[in-house]
């Protein structure tokens, strides 16, 4: 049903007429994220400017059982910003401003559709920086990295985004505008800040963020070692870990992933090895020189066919280029693809890597791996082209049973990524039917007419949420729900 | 459902399907950064470009607007690990819209007004006359009367981009200038529409340094229009005809053909895609050079200059023709010059072939953040090498009171040549 005029009317009462997306060539835009696969347009996009016109929004859409639908820079991968049930999308694009920068106590407040890395441009001169560091940092928004509680490479040794968030204001799905936590990170009460870190929009909208800012370490040395096989260098992974060696970041790049990254960006991988590891170590100087040389047997005791250092940050940042945009590659393999984001205990890395290979040869399927072996995170990036129905059973077929295989070997089944649209149905693999009802009624505290985010996170009948007489309901063809 | 576009140059099926939707591109968009909209960044105008393939949109006036909102710049080009060719994308479509009449009758006027007079030097050259005139006039206080008038308000926009005084009428250059030194080639130089009319100093020192650097100059007379202009307004026939006749004039003897100005040589280097199975088209775009690539590595002798420079990228140059490098050396090789970096050097200055005449609103904001920007580095002398950024980023400058000369890079090295080397 879409919205009526008088709705659109107090909707531009609120934000301005050019704060709202109403066209339906504008709300198309709008129907996915980087999830393509489900799609769900709003029937309107507001793109509010402060905290105060998001808070009347909501109270808005709640007065008139409207969903809500947060967005920042729509690059999640889980189906989290679209709209599938429509309702009124929030973009905070145009709630991009550092608030405070407080390095004395090491941290800033930012509005929530801050671009990650332009606060670490921001405070890298004075010797900071931001700690979590998705792929996606050079355009997702700290306020989504906060929802989805991304991870990302370097978070290996400096923890998920929950560990860097100091506090939050979030408009809940009452209309209230809400401050959790703060500066001060010893706070009596309940953590409700680590509730609302990963919570994906359902329980409100994050309208302003408070962020831990670390100073960058005294040196880094970033390594390339290059493997015959998967097997080789998960094997290596496994004996760093093992070894009770954190490094800062340490990376697994399959020889199909490389192929997309030579093509697309051209960042200096070697070609033709089965597997690469991105190694890099942090800290002070002598610590991670003897560091580098325990790595450097560790990795040897593994038939490594090519150990190379990077020699300067320049060669540096083109080696992180390549990883981090290794996902848009993609295309330069195929037109479609699915991203598992399932995690294993990380000494079964060796085992799942082969499980997952066996499995794309059972399904005749593309898969290629990147990810933060780290910590047991995988990604493999199932490839398909959505004209050819057979491939997009074939991949979904194969996704299953890898996230299947995951649980198998007592793992999650997200890592970093998040539920949103994708994994709900999932969820009931992991947690009893009880746990699921216990986290729908923290839900409802916050949002006691279920009108935020509907559809993700948790499974519907946990949920019971309330969306408005005569809303959307069709699912998108393919939704798990 | 049949897609929206029909089978003359549709925008490619598989560039479309190349867009992951991964958004990297995002923040190096113009239009993105100031409206924060999906539908005005390229993964969202790509999404409107496959919808209507698709068959999921038609050619509306609101798909449309977002398509013209585009600057053309191809940053996002550059920021894309998934290769989707946004700039052929962009053209086609356009070229699907303008031929198909899907525009509002007074708006066709309008381009149509501007791409007959820009790439036509005696038309011009009227047009520029009458926009002064019409500036004495009062004319644009009716100006608002009406959407008709449209067109006027447009001349108001190209008066405002002119230098407050004419160059003066340049003497012709010869049609060959021959080399001195040491022999490294045989040059075609395009001598560029807007280029000839209003910076005709930046032509004779083109040649001038190419000759000092040891390439023959040839200089084609009647050479006519690269037809870039026209082809980034979607208007792809009209291209393809200046395409083929701007080949012959150039022949086959010239080893490379130079350009001084980024739109037309981004353009040309897409003639061996729009000219289809045409070998002349490929080996004449193969053989495309910005200038700046061939002086890079010229010992040309240049003097003392004790200035601060700063440098900004035209689109179609550090997008367009992936040229970043060699302007910043030519520069930096200036003894005394002191190059700084302008920050987002990169990002448009609103200018954008006739988008600053067609999107003067958009287009002032982004001129506005880039004299910001400007002002920033402290430099004197801001150096581009395309005329449509040294007309914009001058008129910025000049409204702002803003003391900084705006020069393209050739005109600055050819202040550093010494006389004597001039003469000899
Ligand atoms: S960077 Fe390329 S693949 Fe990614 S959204 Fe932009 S155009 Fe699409
Ligand atoms: S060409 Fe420029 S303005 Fe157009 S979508 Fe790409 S980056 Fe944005």
């Amino acid at each position: 049903m879409p919205l009526t005029r008088q709705f659109l009317r107090e909707l531009e009462q609120i934000v301005g007429p050019e704060g709202v997306v109403a066209t339906p060539e504008g709300r198309l835009t709008y129907e996915c994220d980087m999830h393509t696969f489900y799609k769900g347009a709003p029937d309107a996009v507001c793109l509010p400017t402060s905290t105060e016109q998001v808070a009347a929004l909501v109270r808005l859409c709640l007065r008139e059982g409207v969903p809500v639908v947060p967005r920042g820079s729509g690059t999640g991968v889980i189906g989290g910003a679209m709209a599938p049930h429509g309702g009124v999308m929030i973009s905070t694009t145009r709630m991009n401003r550092i608030l405070e920068v407080d390095l004395p106590n090491r941290c800033a407040t930012v509005e929530p559709g801050l671009i990650n890395l332009w606060l670490t441009n921001a405070v890298k001169d004075q010797g900071f920086f931001f700690a979590p560091d998705p792929s996606s940092q050079m355009v997702s928004s700290i306020g989504g990295n906060a929802s989805t509680n991304a991870g990302g490479p370097h978070c290996l040794k400096y923890g998920i985004t929950v560990n860097h968030v100091l506090g939050l204001e979030v408009v809940t799905g009452a209309g209230e505008v809400v401050r959790l936590g703060g500066k001060v990170q010893d706070r009596p009460g309940y953590d409700l800040t680590g509730i609302a870190v990963g919570s994906e929009g359902t329980l409100g909208i994050v309208t302003g963020v408070t962020v831990r800012l670390l100073h960058a370490p005294e040196a880094v040395k970033t390594a390339l070692a290059a493997f015959a096989s998967l097997d080789d260098a998960s094997e290596t992974v496994s004996g760093i870990i093992a070894a009770g060696i954190i490094p800062a970041a340490l990376e697994l790049l399959d020889e199909t992933i490389i192929r997309a990254i030579e093509a697309g960006i051209g960042a200096g991988y070697p070609k033709g090895a089965g597997a690469v590891l991105l190694i890099e170590l942090d800290g002070p100087r002598a610590e991670i020189e003897a560091q580098a040389l325990r790595v450097t047997e560790l990795c040897r005791a593994h038939r490594p066919l090519d150990i190379r250092v990077a020699r300067d940050e320049a060669e540096r940042a083109l080696l992180w280029k390549g990883r981090k945009e290794a996902a848009g590659a993609i295309g330069r393999l195929a037109p479609n693809w699915v991203l598992q984001d399932a995690v294993v205990p990380r000494s079964k890395l060796p085992q799942i890597m082969r499980e997952v290979q066996a499995i794309a040869a059972q399904h005749q399927v593309l898969i290629a791996n990147v990810f933060h072996a780290g910590d047991g995170n995988l990604h493999p990036l199932i490839c398909f082209d959505d004209r050819q129905p057979d491939q997009v059973a074939r991949a979904i077929e194969a996704n299953e049973q890898v996230l299947r295989a995951c649980l198998a070997l007592g793992g999650s089944v997200t890592g970093e990524h998040g539920v949103g649209l994708d994994k709900p149905k999932s969820l009931s693999l992991q947690y009893a039917a009880s746990d699921l009802e216990f986290m729908a009624r923290l839900r409802r505290v916050f949002d006691p007419k279920g009108i935020m985010n509907p559809g993700k996170l948790l499974p519907s009948h946990a949920c019971g949420e309330a969306v408005r007489p005569g809303g959307k309901m069709a699912l998108p063809e393919g939704a798990w729900v | 459902m049949p897609g929206a576009f029909d089978l003359m140059d549709p925008p490619d099926t598989d560039g479309l399907r190349a867009c992951v939707h991964c958004g990297i591109c995002l923040p190096q968009c113009p239009t993105y950064r100031l409206l924060g909209e999906e539908m005005d960044s390229p993964r969202g105008r790509v999404y409107l470009m496959r919808a209507a393939a698709e068959g999921r949109l038609a050619l509306t006036p609101t798909f449309i607007h977002h398509l013209d909102l585009c600057l053309g710049c191809r940053a996002c080009e550059t920021a894309c690990p998934s290769g989707v060719p946004f700039g052929r994308l962009l053209e086609a479509t356009r070229g699907q819209i303008e031929r198909r009449g899907a525009r509002p009758l007074s708006e066709r006027l309008t381009s149509a007004l501007l791409l007959s007079l820009l790439p036509h030097p005696r038309r011009l050259a009227l047009a520029v006359g009458a926009a002064r005139l019409y500036q004495r006039s009062g004319l644009q206080r009716l100006v608002s009367a009406g959407r008709l008038l449209a067109p006027f308000a447009r001349l108001r926009a190209m008066e405002a981009l002119l230098p407050p005084s004419p160059p003066g009428a340049a003497a012709p250059l010869p049609e060959i200038v021959p080399a001195r030194g040491r022999k490294r080639g045989t040059v075609g130089l395009l001598l560029g529409c807007v280029q000839r009319l209003l910076f005709p100093r930046v032509n004779a020192e083109t040649a001038r340094l190419l000759t000092r650097a040891g390439y023959d100059v040839l200089i084609p007379r009647d050479q006519g229009c690269c037809g870039a202009l026209h082809l980034h307004a979607g208007q792809i026939d009209e291209a393809r005809t200046l395409a083929v006749r701007l080949l012959t004039h150039f022949g086959r003897a010239v080893d490379w053909v130079v350009t001084n100005a980024a739109g037309c040589g981004s353009a040309m280097r897409e003639y061996g895609h729009w000219l289809g199975d045409n070998r002349d088209a490929e080996v004449f775009s193969s053989k495309v050079r910005d200038v700046s690539e061939l002086l890079a590595d010229a010992d040309l002798p240049l003097q003392r200059l004790d200035l601060t420079v700063t440098y900004h990228d035209p689109c179609h140059l550090a997008h367009g023709q992936k040229v970043r490098r060699e302007p910043r050396r030519l520069l930096a090789a200036i003894p005394g010059v002191k190059l700084v970096e302008l920050a987002d050097s990169d990002v448009c200055c609103g200018s954008a072939g006739v988008y600053n005449l067609l999107e003067p609103e958009m287009a002032d904001r982004l001129l506005a953040l880039k004299l910001e920007r400007i002002a920033a580095t402290g430099a004197g002398v801001l150096a581009t090498g395309n005329p449509g950024c040294l007309l914009q980023i001058a008129r910025g400058c000049r409204e702002r009171g803003l003391a900084v000369e705006v020069l393209h890079p050739v005109e600055l090295l050819g202040r550093a040549l010494p006389e004597r080397a001039r003469d000899g």
